[in-house]
């Protein structure tokens, strides 16, 4: 019993770290340099997909199983990711605040769409199954496997929080936060707007890419399902909730959301009657809902968010 | 025979059928402190936005220190020796003090991406340096107390001089002044006034848009009057006042 329960907290908190990651990406984007990204789960899913058909063996009805190496598919993820990224920083340059978050959503809408569809790269809706896992030697003793992807996990998160970190505090960071601030004032003092924007979204973009990648192998299946606006819905709800800005509160917010979110659920399951359940699936993002109004009243910005502007 | 800074030739822009300047030149000689002034709708601003390069001219030419920068985009203006202030000032309100400075140095070796990582040590001395210019700027300024705090917390005219010690920091040969005038209780356009011509001792020359003739004529060895997007009279201050078609632009019409 003991056992189970510590292979679920670690399963539990791989999973949490992986969106730790993904919310880490967005913080770059939005926190720092202010550009709403509401297309998370787009650039997510192109890291997943990427990483999939770059480690998978030989499938006849499928482009791709190039039987790559795990480490280097989840380079190729981020790789890929970032391109994708950067591109779209390229192509909505001229837009801000709701405009691009109009257009980034659309992104992500093309990217599930195209999983979906594309059978022949991605498998459409059967999505791509038998995506090498890191410890498949030890799959049958479960504690010591979660533990083992948790290991792994918190290695890659631990990497990209410290990189980051030094990213954030770097001349770097700092010209991101400027231009969060005012672009005009930054294009004054010799910045370049377009390249600073682009580099966000490809930095970004890679995180959120290497997070699809590393969760596909932690589950060892996709589908398109995986990568509906619900988990940009989730990824924002976790960054408002630790404080926008902060990676730590990119990391601890997004423990807190999945961990509601996963209480929520089992929660409906044990109350409500067979027969209502997938309804009362919906409850989950009510109590999402109701936990960020309630932070946004109690503390807006957040748990590690730097203090409100004075009104 | 002194050299020129700055240097506009035959400049025009066209907003649509207006013609907002329309053949402008001008030469901005190294050291001195230029007025450029003119009434209302007399294109100050438009010429000034476009040799900030915030604008691009129809036709004509600018360059700066004996370069051509006509086309060349805003940003690359502060490396090549020219920095501005705003009319209403822009400081990035929740970064602090220090590093509304500290942004401002041009070349940054941290401020490529990879370079944190590969080149830590370096972005670190050069990090050291900006530190020890930036507060001694804001020491200049007054503003060194506030050094850790958000730019938010400034009065009006303290963003005032946290922009002009901002750009400083990129040790510009020519500063173009936007009305620096504009919303000053006269107790600070004094600290304003010494301010520039403590920095203009050092070498540094500065083009002053301005509406407020008194301080032009305080700060101001020549002045530049526009009127009508056009040169109108160029002199020092009192030929400028005693000109006739100087008051006739600015009282209107008939006064002359």
């Amino acid at each position: 019993m003991m056992i189970d329960i510590l292979g679920y907290g670690a399963f539990f908190l791989s999973t949490a770290l992986i969106f730790a990651l993904i919310t880490l990406g967005l913080n770059l984007q939005w926190g720092l340099t202010g550009l709403f990204n509401v297309g998370i789960a787009g650039f997510v899913a192109i890291g997943a997909y990427a990483s999939a058909i770059l480690t998978t063996p030989d499938a006849a009805d499928r482009i791709g199983g190039f039987g790559w190496p795990i480490a280097l598919g989840w380079v190729g993820a981020a790789t890929i990711a970032a391109a994708a990224a950067a591109f779209t920083g390229y192509a909505t340059l001229r837009l801000k605040a709701d405009y691009l978050a109009i257009t980034t959503f659309g992104v992500a809408v093309v990217v599930q769409l195209v999983a979906l569809n594309a059978q022949g790269l991605t498998g459409g809706p059967f999505g791509v199954a038998f995506i090498p896992r890191p410890f498949a030697a030890v799959q049958d003793q479960p504690v010591l496997f979660n533990f083992a992807n948790l290991a792994v996990v918190a290695g890659v998160t631990l990497a990209v929080f410290l990189a980051l970190e030094r990213l954030s505090n770097s001349p770097w960071g700092r010209v991101l936060r400027a231009l969060r601030e005012d672009e005009r004032a930054a294009l004054a003092l010799g910045k370049s707007a377009r390249s600073y924007r682009i580099q966000a979204f490809a930095v970004g973009g890679a995180v959120m890419g290497l997070a699809g990648a590393v969760q596909a192998h932690f589950i060892g299946f996709i589908a398109p399902d995986n990568y509906l606006p619900t988990l940009t819905f989730q990824v924002w709800s976790m960054l408002m909730v630790g404080g926008s800005g902060s990676n730590r509160g990119a990391v601890f917010g997004a423990i807190v959301v999945w961990a509601i979110w996963v209480g929520s659920g089992s929660l409906t399951a044990a109350i409500v009657p067979g027969d209502l359940q997938a309804r009362a699936a919906s409850l989950q993002i009510v109590a999402i809902g109701t936990m960020l109004c309630m932070i946004l009243l109690w503390r807006p910005q957040g748990f590690f968010g730097p203090r409100p502007r004075r009104p | 025979m002194t050299s020129a800074v700055l240097e506009a030739q035959a400049l025009s822009k066209n907003f649509g059928g207006v013609a907002a300047v329309k053949g402008m030149s001008l030469t901005v000689k190294a050291g001195e402190i230029l007025g450029l002034i003119g009434p209302n709708g007399a294109g100050k601003t438009t010429m000034f936005d476009l040799l900030a390069g915030s604008v691009q001219p129809t036709s004509g030419s600018i360059r700066l220190m004996g370069q051509p920068v006509t086309h060349q985009p805003a940003h690359r203006r502060l490396a090549g020796g020219m920095g501005r202030t705003f009319q209403i000032p822009r400081p990035f309100p929740a970064l602090s003090l220090l590093e509304n400075m500290m942004i401002a140095r041009q070349h940054q070796t941290g401020e490529r991406l990879w370079a944190n990582f590969l080149l830590p040590g370096r972005v670190l001395g050069e990090e050291r340096q900006a530190r020890d210019k930036a507060l001694a700027l804001l020491d200049l300024v007054a503003l060194r107390r506030l050094a850790n705090e958000p730019a938010r917390v400034l009065s009006g005219g303290q963003r005032k001089l946290l922009e002009l010690a901002r750009v400083l920091m990129a040790d510009p040969k020519v500063i173009l002044l936007d009305e620096p005038a504009a919303g000053v209780n006269p107790a600070l356009l004094e600290v304003l006034i010494a301010q520039i011509q403590e920095i203009n001792a050092t070498g540094v020359t500065f083009l002053l848009i301005e509406h407020n003739l008194d301080m032009v004529s305080r700060l101001c060895n020549r002045i530049i009057v526009m009127a009508q997007g056009a040169l109108l009279f160029e002199g020092r201050p009192d030929e400028v006042s005693r000109e006739p078609r100087v008051v006739e632009a600015y009282l209107g019409g008939s006064a002359a």
